[in-house]
């Protein structure tokens, strides 16, 4: 069973949280995801920087731009994680644009995932219809999860088929946005929460945009399996640096004040 | 084989949509509707009479009397420059909002690179009362001040795009997020042959009228529906998919796709896509693009905003790979000569982008009874002052 499906079935809410590898310096990633798991976080995300991320807003665009000015490459990431292993136990998952990865060659990034210990892959501009038809088996066949996106634009119909593609958890983008563009919820998120969990999927269900601090975690936990954090943990890295990843992990699952 | 887009979404093994799922309901709504809208007879009597009243379509093709004789050849010019507004793009802009109108959207978004088809949609905006905004990049902003002027005149809000190059390509991604933001109630009036399916056909065939004119056009002048050649300038590539449209698969007619080479194909600072780009994904579609090693979409250089992008729009890139078109870099410096050529052996100040197109008339030599057509694609009046600097008039 692959870490994510095992870390999955643990009878607690997961906190996720997404960085981006060579941001704030260059060689922070591997400090950043032992400092992230020292801190109590379930799973990672680790954001291979694009020069033209679609789907993101200022924060991640901007961490972006600068770890691609820092020297980022995904062959310098795959060699910075050479040996995460050794040190790193909770799943980490890679999360980039499909561009590089298809420089890279589909088959050649899949196996260097596997070889590394990667357990998941995220690419939000690889339609799950492309997926499905030209490279699942590959996926696979290297023991990697794909994860998938939903939003609350999506029909039942497509969350069934994405739920019948998916062997991990459905990444539940909470409102129609790009990331960090809006915090909190309103009833149309409940209303969809709520809808997603009648729904009882074979997937559980990971909530990721808007989520900032332990009243919003909360919230989005309330239905879901767990929930991922993206600009909220940029901005604190950008101004607190990566000693104090601890702070901030704390500041989601406890109640302060 | 048809170099015509296949029922996937594909040309060849171009185009498809990679699209984040944040897209999808957007993309997979126009996917389903825009052919059944588009070809019902009532859209196209109203296409069809603002393209006539509005526009001033047919647009003539104008024999170039001296600068054939200049170079020993018989070229003809399709003068989009004489559109209303003044460029191709307001044939697309006008199919795109009367669809926006069926599909029941009250909001427009457009990215812009010279500003051309910003103008041509807050234009097509004013006429039906929707609102629209304009992401342009900052570079461009500066560079194509009238075309902003008017884009405000005409009730535009103009939305400078701050990240990357800020040129095309970096508006074309706000105005992307913008559509993720905002997915119920706005159209994204895309402005060439990009982006994910689609897009790329639905432009393709409001441009298409330009070929169209041209097949009866030609034939009462010379007899013939069929040049021998067709040129076109190529940013992402519209008014070349329109001119080459139905003449695809007609194989007696040769295409010529024009690219900016900006300083110089070697030089680093250039937006010739076909030569420097590699296959990949750019703004939704699998084409060829400018970028490293590593996948990083690179910043492209012309002088001519409107073709200052690092990719080209699915069939290009196909015609491209197939030999199917010839695929000619125009530099800077040969593009402004040319411009001024055409305007003192013509009478026509052409936009810079579509200055390209005519020095091949320097690069390649042509048969005297060779028939050949041009797509003028704009007029300079945006460019007056880009021209007056570089030729200190
Ligand atoms: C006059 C003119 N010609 C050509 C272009 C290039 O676009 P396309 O390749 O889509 O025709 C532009 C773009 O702004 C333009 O304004």
């Amino acid at each position: 069973m692959n870490r994510i499906q095992k870390k999955l079935q643990e009878n607690k809410k997961l906190l996720s949280i997404y960085f981006t590898a060579g941001y704030p310096n260059i060689d922070d990633t591997v400090t950043t995801i032992q400092n992230l798991e020292n801190s109590g976080v379930d799973m990672i995300e680790i954001g291979l920087p694009f020069s033209d991320p679609l789907a993101d807003g200022p924060t991640i665009q901007a961490s972006s731009t600068q770890a691609l000015k820092n020297g980022m490459t995904s062959e310098l990431l795959f060699k910075q994680l050479k040996d995460i292993r050794d040190t790193v136990k909770i799943p980490l998952i890679i999360m980039g644009y499909f561009n590089p990865i298809l420089q890279f060659g589909v088959e050649a990034f899949c196996k260097t995932c596997q070889d590394i210990g990667i357990d998941g892959l995220i690419i939000p501009d690889l339609p799950v219809d492309v997926y499905h038809s030209e490279y699942k088996s590959i996926f696979e066949s290297y023991g990697l999860i794909n994860i998938f996106l939903i939003t609350p634009q999506t029909s039942d119909d497509r969350i069934r088929y994405i739920d019948s593609v998916s062997n991990g958890f459905i990444y539940m983008v909470s409102s129609a946005s790009t990331t960090g563009a809006k915090s909190g919820f309103g009833p149309e998120q409940d209303a969809y929460f709520k809808r997603i969990a009648k729904m009882d999927l074979k997937n559980p269900q990971i909530v990721g945009f808007g989520i900032s601090n332990f009243k919003t975690f909360k919230h989005a936990t309330t239905h879901a399996k767990g929930a991922i954090i993206g600009s909220a943990f940029i901005k604190h890295v950008t101004h607190n640096g990566i000693n104090t990843i601890d702070q901030f992990t704390n500041s989601i699952i406890h109640e302060t004040i | 084989m048809s170099y015509n887009i296949d029922e996937k979404g594909y040309y060849g093994e171009f185009g498809g949509a990679y699209i984040p799922e944040m897209l999808y309901p957007n993309i997979e709504e126009l996917r389903q509707n825009y052919m059944k809208i588009s070809e019902d007879p009532s859209f196209k009597k109203e296409f069809n009479q603002l393209l006539k009243d509005y526009v001033g379509r047919p647009s003539p093709l104008y024999f170039a009397k001296r600068l054939s004789e200049k170079y020993n050849t018989k070229i003809y010019l399709k003068r989009e420059d004489l559109n209303h507004t003044g460029a191709h793009k307001v044939n697309n802009t006008i199919g795109q909002i009367l669809l926006a109108k069926k599909l029941g959207k009250s909001r427009i978004i457009a990215e812009t690179g010279a500003g051309q088809h910003g103008v041509a949609t807050a234009t097509v905006c004013a006429l039906m009362g929707i609102e629209c905004v304009v992401y342009m990049g900052e570079v461009d902003i500066a560079r194509q001040a009238p075309n902003v002027a008017r884009m405000k005149m005409l009730g535009a809000k103009v939305v400078p795009a701050l990240s990357g190059s800020r040129t095309l390509k970096d508006a074309t991604n706000e105005a992307m997020r913008d559509w993720i933001n905002n997915p119920v109630d706005t159209h994204y009036i895309v402005g060439s042959v990009v982006g994910p399916h689609p897009y790329p056909d639905m432009v393709a065939r409001f441009q298409a009228v330009v070929s169209e004119e041209i097949k009866w056009q030609l034939k009462e002048k010379e007899g013939t529906e069929n040049p021998d050649y067709l040129i076109a300038c190529v940013g992402g590539g519209s008014n070349a998919a329109g001119t080459y449209y139905h003449y695809l698969d007609n194989m007696d007619v040769k295409i010529i796709a024009v690219e900016a080479a900006g300083k110089g194909i070697d030089t680093g600072e250039s937006a010739a896509t076909s030569v420097l780009g590699k296959e990949g994904i750019i703004h939704g579609s699998k084409t060829l693009l400018m970028q490293t090693k590593d996948g990083q979409i690179t910043e492209p250089y012309s002088i001519s905003a409107g073709l200052d992008y690092p990719g080209v729009g699915p069939m290009h890139a196909n015609l491209y790979k197939t030999g199917r078109a010839e695929f000619i870099a125009i530099t800077d410096d040969e593009a402004m000569t040319a411009g001024l050529e055409l305007s003192q052996l013509e009478g026509i100040i052409p936009a810079i982008e579509t200055s390209h197109a005519f020095a091949v008339f320097e690069y390649k030599t042509f048969n005297p009874e060779d028939i050949i057509v041009v797509n003028l694609s704009g007029r300079g009046d945006k460019d007056l002052q880009n021209y007056i600097d570089y030729f200190k008039l």
